[in-house]
């Protein structure tokens, strides 16, 4: 029973973002046409599309670290390290490729293993370990690397542009990383274990989870999507950069794409249908005001205002329905 | 300013207590730093180079203390980098260089302040919003805003007026040769931000971080108290802007990390996120103590690109030293 009731509180609390986007997408596509432009033309949407894959594989690998009670601050700066981890590793030669991504899922699944570490084992909290380690990280970059530097081989390049009709294989990639993910959270133990943890650590742990190995978990799968992210960024700049993540701020906008999509800050309730939604949003909001040719600026306070909305929405709806 | 915070009532002295165990580890680690200094560059100690780098440090050690607030009532503020930003830069678009409007544009950014803390306060409370998700919206807007208004790149100019908060004092005083106005703004707020939390409101403050629903339930006014502290996080980030704006040229880079350094200081003074514990004094502290580590990094000729690699060890250090202090 209350399982079903989870249940529906987590498809109720992702739905919001779907219809936000809708009505955005229509009001949207009404006034960049009354604007002379075209909302649905092929060139708009592979650039809808685009934007949204980098921040979605984020975005999807936070969703993990936040439904579990957690959150991840340095998730920027390991896609600038794997970025130019897989860009130095491939060196411009083909026969480098498997190499470089087994590195940099070997280098992000070691940091989310540290992060979660530093969290339950040395309890420290969330926020302040994997702000620590973002920074070590930012530390070690800012060190060893003053622009550009590797190379990736033109054949990888292509995954940063090639496309099937007007969907590109980047969306592609973010939307296996989705399925994949949601597969996890609605059909493993692992998944469940992780709505549980996050719900009440306490009550999950006297139910017999282990709650360690699942933040744990949540954390190495976290950063691993921030390397997969580095991996993309790479294979679009055909280099790595040193400071790609905490540039695009990967870090805030992620966590911010989460809540937008529905997923409580403080765990529990959530998932990543509503992530991708808030995502997709973020990048409709940007690609409509592109054609409308809005200050480039402005779209930043459309997006602080739409967030602060959204979560105050979704408190005022909790409320009414009761729930704390 | 020491941990003293001894009363005749007898619920006050758990708190003492809890104050002075809570201060007690910033002040060695400060000591430990002093003295390398000391070892290092003796000349730090002569009260001119003491006076100048209490200057440097003001503006840190104040939006520690502004962080502190909305931090011990279990909130955060990651809007104050950019609110300092947004501030410098009306300033200098206000200012134009005109001497004549220092001190009316000084009040307008003090307003400015008051309102942006007014406004997270309020969402945060009676919205619901988590404290994370407003002032993570507040940056982004406080950002757009100031880059839509300038076009992409600050306009105007601060008047000499202006700058002098920042960088200059009162000359010749005995002994020190120059006192700096930083210096006294930095007393002035450190005596009031210890004054408030002698007061009610530091007592509701730290009982509503401890536990907001037991705190309600007793009385306290829990909306208005964690408003307050957001509106006192806004008005010091615009005080620590004066003087930012003064030592620094006006640029989009002013604040940027700020939150994030104002935070690290708070926690490495003791004070627990989530609210609740730790004093005012232990949290400047922590702020002169960061300033104190990246002086001394400096001497050591340590480069600058890993001051943030230090500061992430750390905050990470300090914060699990304390949980295992906590625990045993």
């Amino acid at each position: 029973m209350t399982l079903l009731r989870q249940r529906l509180a987590a498809i109720d609390s992702t739905r919001g973002v779907w219809v936000a986007l809708v009505i955005t997408l229509t009001v949207g596509g009404v006034l960049v046409y009354a604007d002379g432009g075209s909302l649905f033309h092929q060139s708009s949407i592979v650039s809808m599309l685009q934007r949204a894959a980098g921040l979605g594989i984020v975005a999807i690998g936070q969703t993990f670290a936040i439904l579990a009670g957690s959150l991840d601050l340095s998730v920027a700066y390991v896609i600038s390290l794997t970025s130019l981890i897989a860009a130095e590793t491939m060196a411009g030669s083909e026969g480098n490729v498997p190499v470089a991504i087994a590195a940099v899922l070997a280098v992000s699944a070691g940091i989310g293993l540290a992060n979660g570490l530093l969290i339950t084992k040395l309890r420290i909290n969330a926020f302040i370990a994997t702000l620590g380690v973002g920074l070590l990280i930012k530390g070690y970059l800012e060190q060893g690397y003053a622009g550009p530097a590797g190379s990736v081989p033109t054949s990888v390049q292509r995954l940063g542009y090639d496309r099937i009709g007007p969907v590109p294989l980047s969306f592609l990639l973010m939307a296996a990383v989705a399925v994949a993910a949601w597969v996890v959270l609605q059909r493993t133990r692992f998944g469940h274990h992780t709505i549980a943890v996050g719900g009440d650590l306490d009550v999950a742990r006297l139910s017999g989870v282990r709650t360690d190995r699942v933040l744990i978990g949540t954390h190495i799968i976290c950063s691993i999507c921030a390397g997969i992210t580095g991996l993309y960024l790479a294979s679009r700049l055909g280099a790595g950069a040193p400071r790609v993540g905490s540039e695009g701020g990967y870090d805030l906008e992620s966590i911010a794409a989460v809540v937008l999509g529905g997923t409580v800050l403080a765990g529990g309730r959530g998932g990543v249908a509503g992530t991708v939604g808030g995502v997709a949003l973020l990048a409709a909001i940007d690609t409509i005001f592109n054609q409308l040719a809005v200050d480039p600026f402005f779209k930043q306070v459309v997006r602080g205002v739409v967030i602060i909305a959204a979560v105050a929405i979704y408190a005022l709806r909790r409320r009414k329905a009761g729930r704390p | 300013m020491s941990a003293t915070e001894t009363g005749n009532a007898v619920p006050v002295r758990s708190e003492a207590r809890r104050g002075l165990t809570g201060i007690g580890p910033i002040l060695v680690i400060l000591a430990v730093f002093l003295a390398a200094i000391a070892v290092r560059q003796p000349e730090f100690y002569d009260p001119p180079s003491l006076l100048a780098f209490l200057k440097r440090a003001a503006p840190l050690v104040i939006l520690a203390a502004g962080q502190y607030f909305v931090i011990v009532a279990g909130d955060f503020d990651l809007s104050v980098g950019s609110l300092v930003t947004a501030e410098v830069v009306i300033a200098a678009r206000l200012i134009d260089g005109d001497p004549a409007l220092t001190w009316p544009v000084i009040a307008v950014m003090a307003g400015f302040g008051l309102m942006v803390g007014l406004v997270n306060g309020l969402i945060t409370t009676m919205l619901r919003v988590p404290s994370f998700i407003t002032t993570l919206g507040m940056y982004l807007i406080l950002v757009g805003a100031v880059y839509t208004w300038t076009g992409g790149s600050p306009r105007g100019a601060l008047s000499e007026e202006f700058r002098m908060l920042g960088r200059r004092g009162i000359e010749g005083v005995p002994y020190l040769q120059q006192l700096p106005y930083a210096v006294l703004v930095l007393a002035g707020v450190a005596v009031f931000a210890i004054t408030l939390m002698r007061a009610d409101f530091g007592k509701v403050l730290l009982a509503i971080g401890d536990n907001p629903r037991a705190a309600a339930l007793s009385g306290a006014r829990v909306a208005r108290a964690r408003t307050v502290a957001f509106v006192l996080s806004g008005l010091f980030a615009a005080i620590a802007a004066v003087l930012l704006g003064g030592f620094g040229g006006v640029s989009f880079q002013v604040g940027a990390g700020l939150e994030f350094t104002a935070i690290t200081a708070v926690m490495l003074g003791g004070v627990v996120l989530g609210g609740g514990a730790g004093s005012v004094t232990g949290a400047m502290l922590g702020a002169l103590t960061l300033e104190i580590l990246f002086t001394l990094l400096n001497l050591l000729g340590v480069s600058g690109a890993l001051k943030s690699a230090v500061q992430g060890l750390i905050i990470i250090a300090a914060v699990a030293v304390g949980n295992i202090r906590r625990r045993s």
